[in-house]
């Protein structure tokens, strides 16, 4: 094994090395904050001769997604990056790409939707396309959005999957934030890595096919249904490469991590850069002898229920901590998390705190008043509320 | 080439309706292309009627992804054989209807051209949304009635001019820009051939009758696409590097016949009044000076 080199470097940065280590040959982006560095720093790769590919400055997100969904088909390894309103242009791009099984790339600087306008921030853009058919990977740190970009190929371009994989970093709190990374040799990303090699046919005048015919409602249902499977699939797989890659890399991944679950009687559930804070906040409650406790999600599709089930089921209660919010509905993983444990016996109590849109900060505080709350709820047996804001500007609401 | 030499490779069997301009414009630029070729679309009759799955008309390689962006996924198309070391020798087509062309795919469209892209944009112009019921689109020439420009009491049907498409596309300094007809077969494929024999972006403005929409007998379409030429309203010419005064008519009737004649075979137009007529003409009449064209009959 090659020696992994310490770099100090900002979020979107550290996807963009992760992305040239899997040897792209095809970049097609747009700029947007907060993720507009990664493709200048590919355009940088390019042009300094560290990375043999092909930028195409396309004019808006949707011809981004488009352009990938063009050269994927015609074998190329692609990778893109947006956030936001970019990710909401290309929305109808997002299923298409997975309806084709086209393993594209994309690294997203989690950022709030307008209106009101915003450039930092929450989960809502990468959220309000869950149901496109991408997996989705969220990142806790630079180190994770590197790693995870690497993993995010080998995952997606299995022939088990074919699908797209989003990696998620937070905007601001990881996309600019200077952090230390270990970077792997390119040799071993390449033994990991194989070059992409396509299941069914190419873009290819020696073997012409027909690729996103019109299905009418008799084969429909069965791609929608085989798309399905491979989401599915990609559970295992998913395990598969994470476990193949800490023994390569030292650096252990899962879609749903924990820490001091063992014995907790609350959980907190987090994805993201606030998933750090929760961890210092646990410390600190730990020490003050309340027996609480983080998981992780780094995995939000394929929405892995049985691993959370397993994890989350011995715990009274659980507050799932959100960057998103279906106006009319709760939390996105709430609602998900409640329907995981709707036919079990044994499940706890669970209560949906939605903080942290916009960029507002989720601080130490935030998650020990996230605790006090659920605390009320397991004295009380039962959740009256299983909805509630924190962290709310007092003055703006009187 | 000869004739024995082309292949079919926009194979008979699709749905499109019978006398559809469309399709015949397809199978001659296909047998121009030849097999080396790599294709694109976007949503519309094109693909309703050519890739019904598990069939295709298609004997090249093609893909569908959606409306506005047949330019986009051509660029990634393109961008990738090179990248992979299969572009030589081999062409990218990126076709788009009207709709996906002067309307909906018009930004992807302006990027493709912009960026220099070595594809060759043709747009089949039947001047409104067929596919979804022939609605208005910035292609539909004026006076037309249309689903959504119905001609009325208060309404003379479509009341807007058709979009300068070709002009457009002109303008953003691409190699290589055309406007070809199905009547003119031999033009239309010549165009095709030095498009595609062009490095760098081409645009070809293709004029397409649609029987359906234009409400016109199918065994009509290829003598009302001719009469368009005839009298003036579409005008067959090549324009090089974008330049305007390089502008070259490649098709000059010897006399212009009066629009009435292209006017009265189409059902779009039944509503008009002479007075309405005498207005397209004037307007035509004075296009055709720009152009050079000789004067009417």
């Amino acid at each position: 094994m090659g020696e992994q080199i310490s770099m100090t470097v900002k979020g979107n940065m550290a996807t963009a090395l992760g992305a040239k280590l899997c040897r792209p040959n095809v970049v097609p982006a747009y700029p947007i904050t907060p993720s507009t560095l990664f493709p200048e720093k590919m355009s940088e790769f390019i042009a300094d001769g560290e990375l043999d590919a092909s930028m195409i400055n396309v004019e808006s997100e949707h011809s981004a997604m488009s352009a990938c969904i063009g050269a994927s088909a015609t074998g190329a390894r692609v990778v893109t990056a947006s956030a936001s309103q970019g990710v909401a242009l290309m929305h109808e791009m997002l299923f298409i790409a997975a309806g084709m099984r086209l393993p594209i790339v994309m690294a997203v600087g989690n950022r709030a939707l307008s209106a009101p306008i915003n450039i930092w921030c929450d989960h809502q853009d990468t959220i309000a396309s869950r149901d496109s058919g991408c997996l989705q990977f969220y990142a806790e740190n630079n180190q994770e959005g590197l790693d995870l970009m690497i993993n995010a190929f080998r995952i997606g371009e299995d022939h088990r999957v074919l699908l797209p994989v989003m990696v998620g970093i937070d905007a601001f709190v990881l996309t600019h934030t200077m952090e230390a990374v270990k970077v792997p040799a390119q040799e071993d990303v390449d033994d990991f890595l194989p070059p992409y090699k396509p299941k069914y046919g190419i873009l290819d005048h020696r073997e012409p096919a027909t690729f996103g015919s019109f299905a009418p409602p008799e084969y429909y249902q069965e791609f929608k249904y085989e798309q399905t499977k491979a989401m599915e699939k990609s559970s295992e797989v998913i395990d598969e490469v994470f476990a193949d890659y800490a023994e390569r890399f030292g650096r252990e991944y899962c879609k749903v991590s924990t820490f001091q679950c063992e014995d907790a009687d609350i959980i907190l559930l987090t994805m993201g850069s606030m998933s750090g804070t929760a961890r210092e906040a646990i410390r600190k409650m730990r020490g003050d002898g309340k027996k609480v406790g983080l998981a992780k999600l780094t995995v939000y599709r394929p929405f892995p229920e049985a691993e959370l089930r397993e994890i989350l089921s011995k715990a009274k209660a659980v507050a799932v901590v959100e960057r998103n919010i279906s106006p009319g509905s709760t939390g996105a993983i709430y609602a998900e998390l409640a329907g995981a444990f709707i036919n079990q016996k044994k499940k706890p109590l669970l209560k949906n705190f939605i903080t942290g849109l916009g960029g507002r900060d989720i601080l130490v505080e935030t998650f020990r008043e996230i605790y006090e709350k659920t605390l009320e709820v397991v004295k009380a047996g039962e959740v009256k509320e299983p909805m509630e804001w924190v962290a709310m500007n007092e003055e703006v609401m009187r | 080439m000869t004739e024995k030499e082309e292949l079919e490779l926009f194979a008979s069997g699709h749905r499109a309706c019978a006398g559809c301009g469309e399709g015949t414009a397809v199978r001659q630029i296909l047998k121009v292309a030849g097999p080396n070729t790599i294709a694109t679309i976007c949503t519309g009759c094109l693909e309703v009627v050519s890739t019904g799955y598990p069939e295709t008309a298609w004997e090249i390689p093609l893909i569908h992804a959606a409306f506005e962006n047949s330019a986009a996924v051509a660029a990634g198309v393109e961008v990738a054989l090179k990248e992979l070391g299969r572009k030589e020798g081999v062409n990218v087509i990126a076709f788009g209807g009207d709709g996906g062309t002067f309307d909906i795919g018009f930004q992807a469209l302006s990027g493709m051209l912009e960026r220099g892209h070595d594809i060759t944009y043709i747009c089949i112009d039947n001047e409104a949304y067929m596919n979804t019921g022939i609605q208005r689109c910035s292609s539909t020439p004026y006076g037309a009635s249309t689903t959504t420009s119905p001609t009325g009491k208060y309404s003379i049907g479509e009341s807007r001019p058709k979009k300068p498409i070709a002009a457009i596309c002109a303008a953003h300094g691409i190699p290589y820009t055309a406007t070809a007809n199905i009547a003119y077969i031999n033009d239309l494929k010549k165009k095709v051939k030095k498009a595609l024999e062009t490095e760098g972006p081409a645009f070809l403005h293709v004029f397409a009758p649609c029987p359906t929409g234009w409400r016109h007998g199918s065994d009509d379409t290829i003598e009302i696409a001719r009469l368009a030429v005839e009298t003036g309203v579409f005008v067959l010419y090549e324009i090089i590097d974008g330049d305007i005064c390089n502008l070259n008519v490649t098709v000059k009737p010897k006399k212009r016949k009066p629009v009435e004649d292209y006017l009265k075979r189409q059902r779009r137009f039944g509503h008009l009044t002479k007075e309405d007529i005498a207005k397209i003409q004037q307007e035509v009449d004075e296009k055709c000076d720009r152009y050079g064209l000789p004067k009417r009959e």
